[in-house]
């Protein structure tokens, strides 16, 4: 009964056939169908924490390398009530979301600029093909050099980095526009601008949104560079005075603390992109 | 209003810098309230024809002249396209709208004249809906509305129903005679669909394959409003039959140029 063969009609012509009353027909997909284990990650998680802190709790590493999670939460607790902590997030935060902001605003209209038009396209992409690659924490000591030691050069290496993620996205997003919306637009008497406004611009706003949310990550790596380079506050700062002054529990504190941001950026825009695309299936 | 299709033609580049001549010297006129259908082969240069009726692409030599049609601002065509081309981010409604918007008209305005349009199509009830959410027939329905929400002089339709399945097709047709006694406005239809043509046209104007070149233009003289009767009627099949004749040796070569 194990036989993998359909009957076909006309089976008992075939000599090396073999003949069977019935066979079910099974599903061979089923290793394919998406499984789903709520428990599982929260499980693993908490198992995870647990070790590390058995690990610390009994000395078999010492907490100078490894401090208890139960130790760093204190210590995150303590800085959180002096204030301290919130000094620091406010700085990181400050720089990340002004910076954020000019590079989304930049991104997209020069993106549409060289998406749309033939004459930017042509003066722009050699350029932003040449800029591209060099990494955007090399350009720091040149920001302040023009810029003075500041919040100005942070601010600009974060737009920087964000910029060239916004700006492809948008670029390829327009590009890849359909057609034929925008004929049917223009047959509906739409004229260049109005093109823009109505088809490009919502027609591009998925690739706007997988842009920033690249772009956020390469934020709040630029913002702990920058930070370590040159600042007297945020959590780019802390981490890097916290190891000089072998306060490991401040260190992780920090990293935690990054961690946070970074899934509370990533829910946000799903969250926004959820309201803005809800035309998407 | 009348609109000319003077003297026609279009030859493309290809990439090798080859010619590729899409229609040679296409020379019609639609009527007012005419339903000219245009048929042939695939390949015919159907779509470039209404493309540059449209003022979608420009032809190679000739013009397309719109005779008597009011100055203002809306537009003289409007089309509906084969692949519906509605905007996904717009609601059903919000589609019909959009030529409306482009006009300049107050919302109370925009809002009456898409009410007439979705009542007259039948999209009542799937106002709020996006495209997405909707069937193929609804689909089309909503491109249609958009179209002649505009209050265009000429209605070119491209194909409409080649993505519906044919018993939503045969029902759309029926739609599209109803909709044509209704707003009584010049229709240009293309197909590639015989019964089709001779169900819904005043006049067939019949391609030959590539180059689109003028074959026949048939009058058919059918008694209006056409209802589903007509299909088993003998004239109707004459026509059908007198089309066929001229589109099934070029539909014959086409077949042996692609294998």
């Amino acid at each position: 009964m194990k036989q993998e063969k359909i009957a076909v009609r006309g089976t008992e012509s075939f000599t090396d056939g073999i003949k069977f009353e019935r066979a079910i027909v099974q599903d061979k997909t089923y290793y394919l169908q998406i499984k789903q284990h709520p428990w599982l990650s929260l499980i693993s998680f908490i198992t995870i924490v647990l070790v590390w802190e058995i690990v610390s709790q009994k000395g078999w590493v010492t907490p100078l390398f490894l401090p208890a999670p139960s130790a760093i939460f204190s210590e995150g607790w303590d800085m959180l009530k002096t204030g301290l902590l919130f000094e620091h997030v406010f700085a990181s935060l400050s720089r990340i979301i002004l910076g954020f902001f000019v590079a989304c605003i930049l991104g997209v209209s020069v993106g549409i600029l060289i998406g749309f038009f033939s004459i930017p396209e042509a003066i722009g992409n050699p350029i932003i093909a040449a800029t591209f690659p060099i990494p955007k924490i090399a350009i720091l000591p040149l920001l302040i050099l023009w810029l003075g030691i500041g919040e100005p050069p942070k601010v600009a290496v974060i737009a920087l980095g964000v910029f060239f993620p916004m700006v492809i996205n948008v670029y390829t997003g327009v590009k890849n526009v359909d057609p034929l919306l925008i004929k049917a637009a223009i047959s509906l008497g739409s004229n260049r601008t109005r093109i823009i406004r109505k088809v490009i611009f919502p027609g591009i706003l998925p690739m706007v949104f997988a842009g920033m949310k690249l772009g956020i990550g390469i934020a709040l790596l630029l913002v702990v560079a920058a930070e370590m380079v040159a600042a007297d506050a945020g959590i780019g700062f802390m981490i890097l005075t916290s190891a000089d002054l072998m306060e490991t529990k401040r260190l992780m504190v920090g990293l935690i603390v990054l961690s946070l941001l970074g899934i509370f950026f990533n829910w946000s825009l799903r969250t926004l992109e959820r309201i803005f695309i809800s035309w998407k299936d | 209003m009348k609109v000319l299709i003077d003297h026609i033609s279009k030859v493309y580049k290809d990439r090798g810098g080859g010619r590729i001549e899409a229609l040679r010297d296409i020379n019609f006129a639609i009527e007012e309230n005419e339903f000219v259908v245009v048929v042939g082969p695939s390949g015919c240069g159907k779509t470039t024809l209404l493309n540059i009726i449209a003022g979608l692409l420009s032809p190679s030599s000739g013009q397309v002249i719109i005779e008597g049609g009011q100055i203002d601002s809306k537009p003289h065509t409007a089309i509906v396209f084969q692949e519906f081309a509605l905007f996904p981010w717009r609601t059903a409604l919000k589609n019909i709208v959009y030529g409306l918007e482009e006009q300049g008209l107050k919302r109370p305005e925009q809002l009456e004249i898409a009410q007439k349009y979705v009542a007259m199509v039948g999209l009542q009830g799937f106002e709020k809906k996006y495209p997405h959410q909707l069937s193929g027939g609804m689909k089309q329905r909503v491109a249609i509305a958009r179209a002649l929400a505009t209050d265009p002089l000429l209605l070119m339709m491209d194909e409409p129903f080649s993505a519906l399945d044919a018993q939503t097709r045969i029902l759309m047709q029926y739609e599209i005679s109803r909709i044509w006694e209704e707003t009584h406005k010049s229709f240009l239809y293309i197909t590639h669909h015989i019964q089709e043509a001779v169900f819904l046209g005043d006049r067939v104007v019949i391609l030959s394959r590539r180059p689109g070149r003028i074959l026949d233009i048939v009058r058919i003289a059918l008694p209006r409003p056409r209802t589903e009767n007509l299909s088993r009627e003998k004239r109707y099949l004459e026509y059908v039959e007198l089309i066929w004749s001229h589109v099934k040796d070029q539909a014959k070569e086409v077949l042996r140029e692609t294998v």
